[in-house]
């Protein structure tokens, strides 16, 4: 319960990420898709199943240190990546609207009509699938 | 305010969203729980949605936030049925314990 | 001008429809399968045909005899300077087998529908029977060796299925092999020949290769080897010495199908060939002279073969095999078209008296031994009739059509040399004398089986009898396309192929023309001798009564060697069979066993071994899986940063 609170702050503030970098379309969507619809969905789910009672175990002993090995092993290599690499010095423009809603949807009605079209076909077929695996057998 | 954030250098997301991908992961290794760990991977997804943005954003270049948008598609769709899933195994098992659903082996 | 060009197009379309229309009967009959009712699948079978043979006659009257149409439907195989296509090449060579595959085809189809009366594989023989034809069809419509050759196999093939249709007796089905295997031999020397002529010209095209053959010197030894290579792949498909004995074996198919593609299409396949590739072939006159000494040869070994046969479709298949190989005499001599003459009469006369076999056979209910026969002359009048025709066409009476095709044929040997006119004759005297032998026996005196099948021998149906009246009628006039010179009047067939044959006409040396006198003294002597058979003939086996000996107790040293046909079966089993299954068993027991088997299992067993142990790995635990995963990830991301 308090996880998905905590997620949803996390959530509500890669948003304010997204306004930072003139992201702004990104930044409603995001907040509406996760805040709004994902989490809510989560909530509904922890609530409908009761699982407060429930004590979170934790793995063994072996495959916690296991876990905390590989974990800490990806990000240390993630960051020998980054310092490897080179990322150049980007700067960020002082005003940009490629964020703006009418350049994504430019974007997005133009050069990936096709993609937006078959994720529709998508969602279809996730909303069927939820829907037929959630019911109790008839 | 636009001065400030124009200082930022670009690494700084990479080192966040790096940090929040592995929060991630070991978010995934650790719990038991079904409903944290899928919760776990919609936060890596939001790492890699943050470094997309944080791309185009520097890159100047809006495909980025296009793929982030089909990114976010593909997490609602997978989070539906996820959840769908989790309800008719806790129908089944009346747990949500990963360790509860290791039947498929062999 | 406009006219022309839409005459063209209309001849492309109704060209490209010929083999169309078996194909579509093959394919309705082979996918529905026992859903079409009985006579109903042999109609359809029956009218593609006959649609095909409607197709062939208009083109044969629009088409002038001294144009041809080529025309090319796709590009078939394109690899680096190597181009062949699919195409169709339509001249009179190929209207002429068109007409004679799809008529007489029509023909033998209609009298199945009656003869297959009632067998369970009905509608699989019309399949069989259209493939077959739209195969023949292909074979002589391409306009390169390689759909020739498409052909070549493909009616192979139908032989095989055809010859092995009652394939629940082992014999039929040994038939059928020994006929495949046989043919395979001959089509690797025409594949040979096929990847000679494509290293030498670059070509497979008809016109291109005859083209360019005539850069070469006369008697190039290149051009000898593939003509003889060409001349082999002939030899096993039109039944020559020394690959003659499946046709024989062939006999086990269905009675249509021995006449259809046994006698009057399939086995012309390999005269066809040369005929097409003429000037290749006279080019060569090495080969020719190779033709010439295996086509005499096998006239006079098969004529004396069929002596004394006594299955009354044996005596039928060496008999088709001794005409064949006069008509390779034919081309030997470089008389292309009195070869394909001969085809065209022969196509005739022996359908017919395979059909007749067949109609006595439907008679007696399945018994082909003439001893057993005789006397059926006064059941079966229609049949009876036709017989006779067909047998005083094959042995050259005139006005029959065996004689106007044999005697140019015995005039173009003369010219030769007379020491082979005279073992022709010789042989064509032997044919008289053993057709009639058949006639007598199995027509004439009384009857030798039992009383109660006598009660039972009835003429056949309608549907069997028209054909044969039909192919009897064209026993008799078929003749009259190819007048001797002596007549004074055009010999209508070698005019209409001349625009084909006539390229290789300038190659060879001109023959000297015989006189009219001499001509006439030859036509005498060979009617005479055939006259004289055929008395001899009716001397032993009517007024004497005699009949052929039950067993070889009974025989004499070489009517022993000829009844046993000279023991080449034997001989042939001796050399290369038996050898053949030893080395095979030989094989078997070592490299079989002990090294194929012991890899395949090996592997089996490896990876059934590594599946075991990998099967570990597989503890059902997410959890697990997802930190193998990110270790890998790790490993991966690891390996990059270090290189």
């Amino acid at each position: 319960m308090y996880s998905v609170i905590a997620m949803i702050v996390c959530f509500f503030s890669i948003a304010g990420h997204y306004v930072l970098l003139n992201a702004q379309f990104l930044a409603i969507v995001h907040i509406i898709v996760y805040a709004g619809a994902i989490m809510v969905l989560f909530l509904f789910v922890v609530m409908l199943l009761n699982l407060n009672q429930e004590p979170d175990k934790s793995h063994g002993k072996l495959l916690r240190v296991a876990a905390a090995i590989s974990g800490g092993m990806l990000f240390l290599v993630l960051l020998l990546s980054l310092n490897t690499s080179e990322t150049g010095t980007f700067v960020l423009p002082e005003k940009s609207d490629i964020g703006m809603v009418q350049h994504v949807g430019k974007k997005l009605f133009n050069e990936y009509v096709l993609p937006f079209e078959i994720s529709s076909v998508l969602l279809l077929s996730a909303i069927i699938g939820s829907v037929v695996l959630a019911k109790k057998e008839a | 305010m636009e001065n400030a954030l124009v200082s930022v250098p670009h690494n700084w997301y990479l080192l966040l969203s790096s940090l929040l991908f592995c929060i991630g992961v070991m978010g995934v290794l650790f719990r038991r729980n079904v409903i944290v760990i899928l919760m776990c991977i919609e936060l890596m997804l939001n790492s890699v949605n943050l470094l997309l943005v944080s791309f185009s954003a520097y890159a100047q270049n809006a495909d980025g936030q296009v793929f982030v948008f089909f990114v976010m598609v593909v997490a609602a769709a997978e989070v539906a049925v996820g959840l769908a899933l989790i309800v008719s195994i806790y129908r089944n098992v009346a747990s949500t314990d990963i360790d509860s659903m290791k039947k498929l082996k062999w | 001008m406009n006219d022309q060009i839409t005459n063209s197009s209309l001849l492309t379309i109704l060209s490209i429809l010929i083999p169309v229309f078996p194909l579509v009967g093959f394919l309705i009959n082979g996918l529905l399968g026992k859903r079409v009712p009985e006579p109903i699948s042999g109609w359809i079978g029956s009218i593609a045909v006959l649609a095909s043979f409607v197709c062939a006659a208009t083109i044969f009257f629009t088409l002038p005899a001294t144009e041809s149409l080529s025309f090319n439907l796709f590009n078939w195989i394109a690899y680096a300077n190597l181009n062949i296509s699919f195409g169709f090449l339509i001249d009179p060579l190929t209207i002429t087998m068109l007409l004679v595959i799809t008529g007489i085809g029509f023909l033998i189809h209609l009298y199945s529908i009656s003869y297959m009366h009632g067998d369970e594989g009905f509608t699989r023989f019309f399949t069989y029977l259209n493939l077959f034809i739209f195969f023949m069809l292909l074979l002589v419509m391409g306009n390169n060796y390689l759909v020739m050759f498409i052909g070549w196999e493909g009616v192979g093939l139908c032989s095989y299925l055809l010859i092995g249709f009652w394939f629940k007796e082992h014999e039929n089905n040994n038939a059928a092999k020994k006929a495949f295997i046989m043919n395979r031999v001959g089509d690797l020397g025409f594949l040979l020949g096929m990847f000679a002529l494509l290293m030498l010209f670059g070509t497979l095209d008809y016109a291109a290769v005859a083209q360019a053959v005539q850069g070469y010197p006369v008697n190039h030894g290149l051009i000898v080897g593939i003509t003889l290579l060409l001349f082999i792949g002939a030899m096993g498909k039109s039944a020559q010495i020394p690959l003659y004995t499946w046709l024989p074996d062939a006999m086990a198919g269905p009675t249509p199908v021995s006449a259809l593609i046994h006698a009057a299409t399939m086995v012309t396949a390999g005269i066809y060939m040369i005929a097409r590739s003429n000037v290749l072939f006279a080019m060569a006159p090495a080969t020719l002279d190779v033709i010439l000494i295996v086509g005499v040869a096998t006239c006079v070994m098969a004529a004396i073969i069929g002596l004394m046969q006594n299955d009354i479709k044996k005596v039928l298949a060496y008999s088709t095999v001794s005409q064949l190989g006069l008509m390779f005499v034919a081309l030997g001599l470089g008389a292309f078209s009195s070869g394909m003459f001969h085809v065209v009469t022969h196509a005739f006369f022996k359908a017919l008296l395979f059909l007749g076999s067949g109609s006595v056979i439907h008679a007696l209910h399945g018994e082909q031994d003439i001893r057993k026969m005789g006397g059926l002359g006064k059941y079966i009048k229609i049949t009876f009739i036709t017989f006779i025709i067909g047998s005083l066409a094959i042995s050259g009476i005139p006005p029959f059509a065996g004689f106007f095709s044999k005697d140019e044929i015995l005039a173009k040997t003369f010219e030769h040399s007379p020491a082979i006119w005279i073992i022709v004759s010789l042989s064509s005297a032997l044919t008289a004398f053993y057709m009639f032998r058949l006639v007598y026996i199995t027509f004439s005196g009384n009857y030798r089986g039992t009383e109660e099948t006598r009660s039972k021998i009835h003429e056949s149906p309608a549907l069997i009898t028209i054909p044969l009246i039909i192919l009897a009628i064209l026993s008799i006039i078929g003749g009259f396309m190819g007048l001797p010179a002596i007549t004074g009047l055009t010999h209508a067939f070698s005019t209409y192929l001349s625009s084909v044959t006539g390229a290789s006409a300038g190659i060879l040396p001109e023959a000297h023309h015989l006189s009219h006198a001499t001509e006439y003294v030859l036509i005498g002597v060979a009617v005479l001798a055939a006259i004289v058979s055929i008395l001899i003939a009716r001397y032993m086996y009517v007024t004497k009564g005699q009949l052929p000996a039950n067993s070889d107790a009974e025989l004499n040293g070489v009517q022993k060697l000829v009844s046993n046909k000279f023991y080449v079966d034997e001989v042939y089993n001796a050399v290369f069979v038996k050898p053949v299954v030893k080395l095979s068993a030989l094989i078997y027991e070592y490299v079989d066993k002990l090294l194929v088997d012991n890899v395949v299992n090996g592997v089996a067993k490896v990876t059934d071994l590594s599946g075991r142990t990998l099967r570990l790995v597989q503890t059902g635990s997410t959890t697990f899986y997802l930190l193998a995963m990110v270790c890998g990830i790790v490993i991966l991301f690891v390996i990059r940063l270090l290189i």
